[in-house]
This record gives structure tokens, C-alpha cells and sequence, in this order.
């Protein structure tokens, strides 16, 4: 089977990886509770959506209830 | 050539893309809220609209072709009967998509697909009515 006759030098390593980096999440600030929201997204933390819209009210869930 | 292939096919067969989207689209009528996968809230947005065009029509004929599509004489009902009336001057775009996030486990794309000028009391109101019935009858005992 065909195998690399010559091991590549860091420097060639290095520049085939500057390609690699990865690039930060964009984010905005949720103009209702401020929290960091995703663009174009639902607030994960309040759940509004273009600071009017309640998509899901988040209500204490109590997990300890027998009916859970 | 990708002639005639507008749409996704969300790896069902074609029976099974069918069965889910009546499922689905008797639970956004029900709920008027739901969670699903983005890909599939933007194939069920059209679907959806195109039912509540059918129930603004308000015949017989319109009526038996949503029963078609639809498995619950319930779905059919509160389209023709609040649906229908409720976006009467509402030329199309009934139905929002809004993206919401990722999901654990797979990193699904999340979206919330929901009817515009919803009512809110809408979603869940089966099971709180349940929960509520439950209560009162765990109180008389």
C-alpha cells in the first residue's frame, strides 16, 4: 500500500492548520431579560422573541410532585 | 435534474411523511403552539396554512377534503369553527416560525412553530383540565 515517504515538518503542519481555527457563536443581548441570546433565535432565557412576544413562559416546574 | 422536488422528505416514506404531518398538524390546531425541529416546522408551515385556506371556505366539500388529511374530527372542527373565522381578513401567512436553539442529544436545529394571533390558553389546555379534574376529585375524597 502507498504510504508518505516524508514526515511532514511542524512548519508545513502548522500551515495546513491555519486554516482550522474555529470561530466564535455570534451573539446579541435579549432586549427583554438581557441575557446573551443566539441571533434570530427565541430567547433561551426568557423566551421572548423581538422583545413582545412570550413563545414559552417558564413556570417553576415542580419535579417532586407525585403526578411527575 | 431535481425537477419536482420542492420539498423535504425528513427520511419517512412517503405514508409515514404523511401520518406525521396529520399528527403534527393536529396538534399545532390543538395547541396552536408546538416544538418540533426546524426542518420540519418549515414543511409543516405550508401544510398547515393551506388547511386553514380550505376552512376559511367553510363548504362541505372543503370540509371533507381537510378530514382527508386530518385523523381527528376534533382538529377539523376547531378549524372550521374558530379557525376559519379568526383570520377571515388574514390574506394568508397564518402560522410563525421562530427558531429556538439546539437540542441535547443530537444538535437538532429547534424551532417553535405557532398561529399568528394565537390564543394563548389554547396550548396544554386538555391536560390542565385533566390536572384540574384530578385535584378536585382528590379534594372530595
Amino acid at each position: 500500500m502507498a504510504v508518505p515517504q516524508n514526515r511532514k515538518t511542524r512548519s508545513k503542519r502548522g500551515m495546513r492548520r491555519s486554516h482550522d481555527a474555529l470561530k466564535a457563536v455570534a451573539s446579541n443581548e435579549c432586549p427583554n431579560c438581557g441575557e446573551l441570546k443566539l441571533p434570530h433565535h427565541v430567547c433561551g432565557a426568557c423566551g421572548h422573541y423581538r422583545d413582545r412576544e412570550v413563545v414559552a413562559a417558564v413556570t417553576d416546574v415542580d419535579l417532586d410532585e407525585d403526578a411527575a | 435534474m431535481r425537477h419536482g422536488s420542492g420539498h423535504r422528505k425528513l427520511n419517512r416514506t412517503a405514508e409515514h411523511r404523511r401520518a406525521m404531518f396529520a399528527n403534527m398538524a393536529c396538534s399545532l390546531i390543538e395547541h396552536e403552539q408546538i416544538k418540533t425541529t426546524l426542518p420540519k416546522a418549515k414543511e409543516l408551515r405550508p401544510y398547515v396554512e393551506k388547511l386553514i385556506t380550505l376552512a376559511k371556505r367553510g363548504d362541505l366539500h372543503a370540509r371533507r377534503l381537510v378530514a382527508s388529511k386530518l385523523q381527528q374530527d376534533a382538529a377539523v372542527k376547531k378549524l372550521f369553527d374558530t379557525l376559519g373565522e379568526r383570520y377571515k381578513d388574514r390574506q394568508g401567512g397564518y402560522a410563525r416560525v421562530l427558531k429556538a436553539g439546539f437540542r441535547y442529544g443530537d444538535m437538532a436545529p429547534m424551532a417553535i412553530i405557532e398561529l399568528v394571533d394565537r390564543d394563548v390558553d389554547a396550548k396544554g389546555a386538555a391536560d390542565h383540565a385533566r390536572v384540574a379534574a384530578e385535584e378536585a376529585a382528590a379534594a372530595e375524597e
